[in-house]
């Protein structure tokens, strides 16, 4: 078969079912794919490991095939963000201080993954624990845009995005935290889902911001996201705090009829600071969705302005006590010459931290300080508080929220890694979904004059992945080529 | 000079649950190092803390006993530090929205009851040990098996007046905490462990001047918190007398006990005060409490030892003292009811038990709860005291045996022919022939010599071994001579 590289999740799967090829086949396909880009003259970066043993686990799924077993994912191939773990291999962030950490347990996500079939084809390449949005923070170096190896990936899972988006895996976890599936999704041209707040397991994915991670998908097509979904979702009690109740799985995946629906143009998403071509982009989307028979209302909710802020308040705080264990005491980098325990913490962290995850860090520290606590911290819960409220009302009335994902199109590596600000302003669009728990998915929209993808973002209420795949699954179908 | 030392305590007390705090590693005491860990305990990468039902209701059923408030909406918060024995670098604690809150606890010392208010229960996790290898090594090892151990922090108000009375204050917790059955309250193993807040009100005129704060820790003992306690009181009131430091001037100091050198030793000056930098816990949801928890946690709760001393002097009409002694633990108070149940004289049965049985378990170095007498054995043993079945002299070795045996006291005067002698025609023979062969003891007693019947009686003991009824005997020599 040619075109394995080209076909989504659910085409290899209904390959492997009409026996047109094997999982191996899909395996070595993908990892010749990935060995090719290695001798590039820039190659991508999208994975910082292609596991070498993939190709057993394919053939243990050829042969459970045969014998009639296996389950939903059986045999179809994941690339997988270094910051979720699977027993047995490295879980590294992307830093230097876990280089060489061998994961002693799978995350919950990739144990049901796996319990269905699931082959994992590596670990894809990421900003340092999960905190950029371009792909380039990482210990690895950067991510390439697929599109043009010139720009940025998109971050923080570029990995992922980039691997999906080349053609070097058909489909990918990452995680989402202020943006990091959406962005790079965007970036690469690809559809990425960040799901509510607890409808995946956080059971082994490497905390950055506690309250505001998720596991993502992302995927070329809306329909594989709902597959992985399908799979992987649904209460763990490993995690207090997933959602308590198992939620539907949106698979198999029906186009939603637009008639009747209800979406919310966000003026401050769309006014200040938002590129003309990301503008003129959404706006088309949104005039696709009128012509669908969507009712589309423009809405203004000032508190969003407090999104990114208030992201970089809280996403720091909680970074700053989750990585504090990373001390060089039991796992990860020591530093060996250190001669006193605090000499030890001091340069051991000092080596094995890159500049973005130590300014988050004394940012975090900062305003959890007893002085600055009450001006900082508390003050962003209470207007992430408010958010939460005034978005929950909001979706009472409305079935969509429509913005850009990211109020830029992709931009040239090294042109933002030195300007934090410039940075965290690419947050603007995704930060208050995680802010708020609400499920909000990155769909590819459109492509500038200088060819570089441009995706908008439809958020929901809580718990309504079926009906923004079903919106996306539309659009794929029906609007994608226009 | 005329003062007062103030007190606070706050004392740390390891639950009894089956599993640790936030995972399901077993709690116990020590254990091969590293044997009862997993992810959570670790702070693994990844890894997220469930919190153990057990530990909560454990909380709720000590916040009711000591009359707390219990908050109907609680949550935990992450105390942030670095230190190898803490694998995550923060300990989940409780800060701002403690389970229970506003209780107090009646202590007694020289015979007055003062109420010593309760500012605060929270919930936390322990931390590991550090264990450093001998000097010379440059080896430290962290031993991660205490890691995630349940614990109450029980705060109280500055309302200590003196070494006595922190003392009483804490073993009456101990004793709380024991009946409730939540925690052992071993302070030997740590299971129990007390930091005290001190300073002294020194009056002068009008005026009072407060002295700067010190922290005591490291008091291992009841006896060690007793020294600590009275040494910083004498420290303190010295070092008025020469400095006339205030704590105004120098705030809150924190010094540790040293048991060899018998003096409190400075461990961190106010400037080094860490900043935990809290903030609520974002991977445990916070956490309701519903009345009908509370209501069914309280049906849970028996009485306590200052409600069971009031019923045992007012029912069973025992001693101050002997109620005192016997609810130093439940299982000693079920013992001594079981024992009085059959008995229409609970002193004698109190008395049996806090003299015989307890000299024995003494000996043994055992506790009530291991010892292999039943309570209602002896009831029978006093039982056939009084029916004269054998003399109260030689039921004590009747005890011993039964211990020792495991049998009844019947059988073991029945197998052993202990049985008195009470029968007159039994004796009669007998005290025939004493009288025949002590003529002049006979005539002394004639003569009104009390110390002749004493010593006639001796000789009818001597061939009995012991067993005649003595009550019996002397009839039958007044009748006889």
């Amino acid at each position: 078969m040619q075109n394995i590289r080209q076909l989504t999740l659910c085409g290899l799967k209904q390959a492997l079912e009409n026996k047109a090829c094997t999982s191996a086949e899909i395996v070595a396909a993908f990892k010749q794919a990935y060995s090719e880009d290695q001798c590039h003259a820039k190659p991508l970066n999208a994975y910082i490991e292609f596991f070498n043993d993939s190709i057993d686990s394919a053939r243990h799924a050829d042969t459970l095939r045969a014998e009639g077993q296996g389950g939903l994912l059986s045999g179809l191939p994941l690339a997988v963000k270094d910051n979720i773990m699977i027993q047995g291999k490295e879980a590294t962030c992307a830093s230097r201080i876990l280089k060489g950490f061998t994961a002693p347990y799978s995350a919950t996500v990739i144990e049901r993954l796996a319990a269905e079939g699931a082959v994992f084809l590596g670990r894809t390449n990421m900003d340092e624990f999960a905190m950029g949005s371009s792909c380039e923070y990482s210990c690895y170096g950067p991510t390439r845009n697929p599109l043009n190896r010139d720009y940025a990936a998109g971050g923080s899972s570029g990995g992922s995005a980039c691997a999906v988006a080349a053609q070097l895996a058909p489909c990918a976890l990452g995680s989402d935290t202020g943006g990091s599936v959406r962005l790079p999704a965007s970036f690469c041209g690809i559809y990425g889902l960040k799901p509510s707040y607890g409808m995946l397991s956080r059971y082994g994915l490497i905390a950055y911001g506690s309250s505001l991670d998720q596991i993502g998908v992302l995927a070329r097509s809306p329909e594989d996201i709902a597959l992985v979904l399908k799979a992987a979702a649904g209460h763990d009690p490993q995690d207090g705090t997933s959602a308590a109740a198992d939620v539907e799985a949106p698979f198999p995946l029906t186009p939603l009829e637009f008639k009747g629906k209800k979406i919310a143009l966000v003026k401050e998403f769309t006014e200040k600071g938002v590129d003309p071509e990301v503008y003129d982009i959404t706006g088309r989307f949104a005039g696709w969705l009128k012509e669908q028979g969507a009712h589309v209302v423009e809405i203004s909710l000032p508190l969003l302005h407090f999104a990114v802020p208030c992201y970089y308040i809280i996403a720091p705080a909680e970074a700053s006590s989750n990585l504090a264990r990373f001390d060089g005491v039991q796992y990860g980098l020591r530093d060996e010459e250190a001669y006193s325990l605090e000499e030890m913490y001091v340069s051991t962290r000092t080596k094995g931290f890159g500049t973005e995850v130590k300014r988050r860090i004394f940012i975090g520290n900062y305003v959890l300080s007893s002085g600055y606590y009450d001006a900082y911290y508390k003050k962003a819960q209470a207007v992430r508080s408010l958010l939460s409220r005034e978005c929950l009302k909001l979706f009472e009335d409305i079935d969509f929220m429509l913005s850009p994902t990211a109020p830029v199109p992709p931009f040239p590596l090294g042109s933002k890694v030195d300007d934090p600000l410039a940075m965290y302003s690419t947050d603007m669009c995704t930060t208050f979904a995680n802010l708020t728990g609400l499920p909000a998915l990155s769909l590819p929209a459109g492509i500038t004059k200088a060819g570089l993808p441009v995706g908008v973002q439809l958020t929901g209420g809580m718990f309504s992945e079926k009906s923004l795949l079903q919106a996306a699954l539309s659009w794929q179908t029906r609007g994608a080529g226009l | 000079m005329k003062y007062d030392v103030i007190i606070g305590c706050e004392v740390h007390v390891q639950l009894l649950t089956q599993s640790k705090a936030f995972c399901s590693c077993s709690n116990s005491f020590g254990g091969t190092p590293n044997s009862r860990v997993c992810p959570r305990c670790l702070g693994l990468p990844g890894s997220l803390p469930l919190p153990n039902r057990t530990m909560i209701s454990s909380a709720i059923k000590a916040g009711l006993a000591l009359h707390c408030q219990i908050a109907g909406l609680t949550k935990f918060d992450r105390k942030n530090y670095m230190y190898p024995d803490l694998p995550k670098a923060y300990q989940i604690s409780q800060f701002d929205m403690p389970i229970c809150t506003g209780g107090y606890l009646e202590v007694t010392v020289n015979g007055q009851k003062r109420k010593i208010a309760i500012t605060r229960i929270h919930m936390e996790e322990d931390a590991g040990k550090n264990i450093h290898a001998e000097a010379g090594f440059n080896m430290s090892y962290v031993d991660y098996n205490r890691t995630g151990t349940p614990l109450l922090e029980i705060v109280s108000e500055p309302d200590i007046r003196g070494a006595e009375e922190a003392v009483n204050y804490v073993q009456s917790l101990r004793e709380i905490m024991r009946f409730l059955d939540i925690s052992d309250c071993n302070m030997e193993q740590g299971s129990l462990r007390c930091d005290a807040n001190i300073n002294l009100w020194i009056y002068e005129g009008e005026k009072r001047f407060a002295t700067p704060i010190v922290e005591v820790k490291n008091m291992n003992s009841f006896k060690a918190m007793r020294s600590a306690l009275e040494y910083e009181t004498e420290r303190q009131l010295e070092e008025w007398r020469e400095k006339r430091l205030t704590l105004q001037a120098a705030g809150k100091t924190t010094r540790g006990w040293s048991e060899q050198r018998a003096e409190t030793v400075l461990q961190r000056m106010k400037e080094e005060a860490a900043d935990y930098r809290y903030f609520p816990e974002p991977d445990i949801k916070p956490i309701s409490v519903p009345q009908s928890l509370i209501r069914e946690i309280k049906q849970t709760i028996e009485e306590l030892p200052e409600q069971k001393r009031k019923r045992f002097i007012q029912d069973y009409e025992i001693t101050q003292e002997a109620a005192d002694a016997l609810t130093q633990s439940k299982a000693l108070c079920d013992y001594f009811e079981e024992a009085a149940r059959g008995y229409n004289d609970p002193k004698r049965i109190a008395n049996w038990i806090l003299s015989e049985v307890k000299k024995l378990l003494n000996e043994k170095q055992i506790t009530i709860e291991q010892f292999s007498v039943p309570a209602r054995h002896i009831t029978e043993l006093i039982h056939i005291v009084d029916d004269g079945t054998i003399s109260g002299k030689i039921a004590k070795d009747v005890f011993i045996e039964m211990a020792a045996l495991g049998k009844t006291a019947t059988d073991i005067v029945n197998a052993q022919g202990l049985a008195q002698i009470s029968d007159a025609g039994e004796l009669e023979a007998l005290v025939e022939k004493i009288i025949r062969e002590n003529p002049s003891t006979v005539a002394d007693f004639k003569a009104g010599k009390q110390k002749a019947l004493q010593y006639l009686m001796g000789q009818i003991m001597k061939a009995t071994e012991g067993k005649a009824n003595p009550g019996v005997a002397v009839e039958l020599i007044k009748t006889k001579i």
